[in-house]
């Protein structure tokens, strides 16, 4: 679709989440690349496309005109409800999260303006609990969903994550059907949900607001199922085909729209909403 | 019953006595009623003890119990004039999940029920009621029906888990779940769920988006098995690992009724629901009768606030 696309613009060029090192190494093509050139390209490899992990902040300058503008909720602290008992106490695990730096929980929410159209935003962070979601990320896509309804916003979730957090238990569980409730009110109010999904997001998080999105649109080479490789592995006994439940497998099999690399996500977006509400 | 868990082997001696007293008194002529009353009265209150004293992993087998009611077994003593409807209307019938019209009380509703198999044919067939992506586009497509005709929907739920297959993650199983989570929340008629053996994690969740969820006293609903959670996070593969995360993982009935995840226990005869299927039947049917005509007097607006109220406070945090 080379010829339908819009003139490429250049990223807001601000410091990422990349560690500082000099040069990295592609784990794609084993290329030496040089940071600089690997941060202005949103952690893209310049020769093979291979999409380096970038944080949430990163998505959130990415796809908004001004970053963030407002963050919603980061207050929010699970409580270990269950008082989880584990080789690690979840409590334990969760300060520990906390304090690595970066976000505060699983998912960052709050608003911004894309090409300035405004915007309500989540963003996932796999770096915190293998991105999982517990009561307070489920919480935190519902306000952004309802707050979307309120400001009659499109919403924009980009999702990362190793499915439900079993530390939390079945209210962990729950989350699933209170998020994909929240975005029904948003579907009966014909407001816009564009879903992205990043590598890897499976478990909970694809059976519920993941896979709701009007449109769906994926990372090239992202990881994207219900099960993970290694539980299907165990259950069918053989090895999995190549390919399998990456993001051009899920394409071929219509299980989502369109298969976008990150330098071209955000005039994606754009060019959707604007035939959705413009 | 035929098979007995560790636990139950008490409870297993005594019906042996039983037995063996009974056959002497036929053989000999012998009277042995005093003798019998005693044992049977120390059976029923061994029955008792062992399910109050029960561990969570114990709970867990029992929900997994060989001769535990499965949902055509409960099926056949609630309903009545049961049409069996089948397929998803786009690639094929999923066993795993039974669904059609009956009646409860000579009121028609529309049931969906998941299946588990007795022996390994029929689990052949049933898929050990894993469903797969079209049974729960086969469910949507029930609920939309009945929906259609303003008749409600029970649905029952007994399963380890939903099918984790190549052909399951090639026809969408997460976006088959997450769409019965969201038209759920949608839906304008009633929807009562009844989880009576084993609720297992999204597998379950995908049929039980519902104004009222009811749990038999000794069936579970988990995010994951115990054995899942004991080798992701224990790295382990022991009685004793499993029996940690079953207790960790807060999985009972009891248990999630304090959490707020369910809104009403039904009592199981004593022993078990597997020591009397009648018994179990005809508590289900009470419950399921009284929950369903308390949900008749709302409105659908009501209904659907109702609905998202109950899913929307789900959860606990800190913080505004």
């Amino acid at each position: 679709m080379a010829w339908f696309r819009k003139e490429k613009k250049k990223l807001v060029k601000q410091k990422r989440e990349l560690p500082a090192d000099v040069w990295k190494k592609c784990d794609g093509c084993g290329e030496i690349i040089y940071r600089e050139k690997l941060n202005e390209n949103a952690g893209v490899c310049g020769k093979c496309g291979y999409h380096f992990r970038i944080g949430p902040a990163d998505y959130a300058r990415l796809l908004l005109d001004d970053a963030l503008e407002k963050e919603y909720d980061s207050e929010l602290r699970s409580v270990d409800p269950l008082e989880f008992v584990g080789p690690t106490p979840y409590a334990e695990r969760y300060e520990r999260a906390i304090k690595k730096g970066g976000t505060k929980e699983a998912v960052l929410t709050g608003a911004g303006h894309v090409e300035g159209m405004p915007v309500q935003f989540g963003v996932m962070d796999f770096g915190f609990i293998g991105g999982s979601m517990g009561s307070v990320v489920g919480e935190k896509i519902a306000r952004v969903a309802e707050r979307a309804l309120d400001e009659k916003n499109p919403l924009i979730i980009v999702s990362a994550s190793g499915g439900a957090r079993m530390m939390e238990g079945v209210l962990s569980l729950m989350q699933m059907a209170k998020t994909s409730s929240a975005l029904g009110r948003m579907h009966r109010s014909r407001l816009p949900y564009i879903s992205i999904l990043t590598h890897p997001t499976t478990g909970g998080v694809t059976a519920s607001f993941a896979m709701l999105g009007d449109v769906i649109i994926a990372e090239p080479g992202a990881l994207i199922g219900f099960a993970g490789p290694r539980v299907i592995e165990q259950t069918i006994g053989q090895e999995l085909p190549d390919g399998f439940q990456r993001a051009e497998f899920l394409l071929e099999h219509g299980m989502v729209d369109i298969v976008v690399a990150r330098p071209e996500l955000k005039p994606t977006v754009s060019r959707l909403l604007q035939h959705m509400v413009g | 019953m035929a098979s007995h868990q560790d636990f139950e082997r008490s409870i297993g001696d005594v019906v042996a006595r039983i037995g063996q007293l009974k056959e002497l008194a036929s053989e000999r002529g012998l009277d042995v009623e005093a003798e019998l009353k005693k044992l049977e009265a120390r059976l029923e209150e061994l029955r008792t003890e062992t399910l109050e004293s029960l561990t969570p992993m114990e709970r867990v087998k029992i929900a997994r119990h060989q001769q535990r009611p499965h949902s055509l077994d409960m099926m056949e003593r609630v309903f009545t004039d049961f049409v069996e409807l089948h397929g998803d209307r786009a690639f094929r019938d999923d066993p795993a999940v039974v669904c059609g019209w009956a009646r409860l009380d000579g009121r028609s509703l529309m049931v969906i029920a998941q299946q588990k198999g007795r022996n390994t044919k029929e689990n052949l067939k049933r898929n050990f009621a894993m469903m797969h992506p079209e049974g729960y586009r086969k469910a949507l497509r029930m609920m939309r029906m009945a929906e259609k005709y303003g008749r409600p929907v029970i649905t029952i739920i007994d399963t380890p888990a939903a099918y984790p297959g190549i052909g399951a993650e090639e026809r969408g199983q997460a976006e088959a779940i997450a769409r019965n989570l969201l038209e759920m929340s949608l839906i304008e008629v009633p929807i009562l769920a009844a989880v009576i053996g084993e609720g297992g994690s999204g597998g379950a969740l995908g049929l039980s988006v519902a104004d009222r969820i009811v749990m038999l006293e000794y069936a579970i609903y988990s995010v994951i098995s115990p054995e899942g959670c004991a080798s992701i996070l224990w790295k382990e593969n022991t009685e004793e690992a499993r029996s940690k995360a079953a207790s960790a993982l807060k999985l009972t009935a009891p248990d999630l009724l304090f959490l707020g995840v369910i809104d009403e226990v039904i009592g199981e005869p004593p022993g078990g629901a597997h020591e009397d299927w009648d018994a179990t039947a005809t508590a289900l049917k009470e419950s399921l009768t009284r929950n369903l005509a308390d949900l008749d007097k709302r409105s659908v607006a009501d209904l659907l606030d109702g609905r998202y109220a109950k899913y929307r406070k789900m959860g606990a945090w800190d913080g505004d």
